[in-house]
């Protein structure tokens, strides 16, 4: 019954994901934008630690308005993955498999993340 | 690395349009279609149905499809009401039973392709071989050290029974580890949410003597842990079952006994 030329049946084409799906890939993209996120911090701390000249450059750049935005959205990406990742350690403890728990639990995430980023972006401002 | 998108002889082209004759109630069935004798690529065709005269599920038209506009048409179906799986199939973008899924919970063109992400047989019809050898790989039976009592069956208290609710009603549809992008991507080595909830149904049964070993069996960095929670399989279950949670159980399970 083997047969080579039997195509492959559609899915990431045609399939509608569901919302914990939606959650489920938006944590790991969020993770890999964190890893991009980690460079940009490591760049900040390699130039304080070269000195005040290199320090007021960094600021300068990180300072810059895109830059900024790019970093409000790092912000918002850094408290979805911890949020979302709170979510992971029920599951991982066995509680919150219900589909209405499941997505409550992700929207809970994904307001909790907003509220935080909001929060922080105040502070540090207002500082 | 998962490929995301299909091989060539995969990807899906135009097919042809049966028109119904006359006015009535139209409702526009676009079918996936792959016929093994062609040669040619899979299309999508296209019935207009009168459901003024068709049964309310959309096994229904894909029955009345055959009778009366295209006896070609292949799927399987056998029970036509939930409880044999046979016609598990993907409609409207999600994997559900044909004969359980009402038209009208379908707005616009109703969507019909084979379950996602396996070797077609012929239009509707996936090759399940693969899915069910790995169903024969977790021993999906009860084993036993212990003699059996010699007056009457291993009995279970009504505690122990209810612990096997939500698993035993399982039907292997294969909705669910077709529904599991982990399984679209690691379909060789992952078991996928079927096989893994029919594993923790006898892991789970307290009258099984064999839980150790299953475990051992399951610790293993693909068949059980490429579940990342992303429960698709627990929203498409014809069932209403809870596979994301079985395989959860196993998890703990896995931690417990260390």
């Amino acid at each position: 019954m083997q047969s080579d030329n039997r195509p492959l049946s559609p899915h990431l084409q045609i399939y509608r994901l569901p919302f914990t799906a939606l959650t489920s890939i938006s944590h790991r993209i969020s993770g890999v934008l964190l890893c991009v996120g980690a460079l940009v911090l490591v760049y900040w701390l390699t130039a304080l630690a070269g000195g005040p000249r290199s320090y007021a450059t960094a600021n300068a750049v990180l300072g810059n308005g895109f830059v900024q935005l790019l970093m409000f959205v790092w912000t918002f990406v850094l408290f979805y993955h911890l949020c979302n990742g709170i979510r992971h350690l029920f599951w991982d403890a066995g509680y919150g498999f219900e589909l209405e728990t499941a997505r409550k639990s992700g929207m809970a995430a994904i307001v909790a993340a907003g509220v935080l980023t909001l929060v922080a972006w105040i502070i540090a401002l207002s500082v | 690395m998962a490929k995301f998108s299909l091989p060539a002889n995969s990807r899906v082209t135009d097919g042809v349009t049966h028109r119904a004759e006359g006015g009535g109630n139209i409702k526009r069935f676009k079918v996936y279609r792959w016929d093994p004798d062609s040669g040619e690529n899979p299309r999508l065709d296209t019935y207009e149905v009168d459901m003024g005269s068709c049964g309310p599920m959309v096994l229904d038209a894909l029955i009345k499809i055959k009778n009366e506009i295209d006896p070609t048409l292949t799927f399987r179906r056998s029970c036509r009401e939930g409880i044999c799986g046979s016609c598990a199939m993907n409609i409207d973008g999600q994997n559900t039973l044909a004969c359980t899924k009402g038209i009208d919970e379908i707005k616009g063109d109703v969507r019909i392709y084979p379950l996602p992400s396996m070797a077609v047989v012929k239009d509707l019809i996936p090759d399940l071989t693969h899915f069910y050898a790995q169903y024969a790989s977790i021993q999906p039976w009860m084993k036993t050290q212990s003699p059996a009592p010699p007056d009457h069956e291993r009995l279970q208290s009504k505690e122990d029974r209810a612990e096997l609710d939500g698993l035993y009603e399982c039907i292997l549809c294969a909705c669910c580890s077709t529904s599991c992008p982990s399984y679209w991507w690691n379909p060789d080595r992952y078991l996928g949410p079927a096989v893994l909830l029919q594993a923790y149904r006898w892991i789970a049964d307290s009258r099984d003597e064999a839980t150790g070993e299953r475990l051992d069996e399951l610790e293993d960095p693909f068949k059980l842990y490429r579940c990342h929670t992303i429960m698709n399989c627990t929203s498409v279950c014809p069932k209403g079952l809870n596979p994301a949670k079985a395989i959860a159980e196993i998890k703990k399970l896995m931690v417990e006994r260390r």
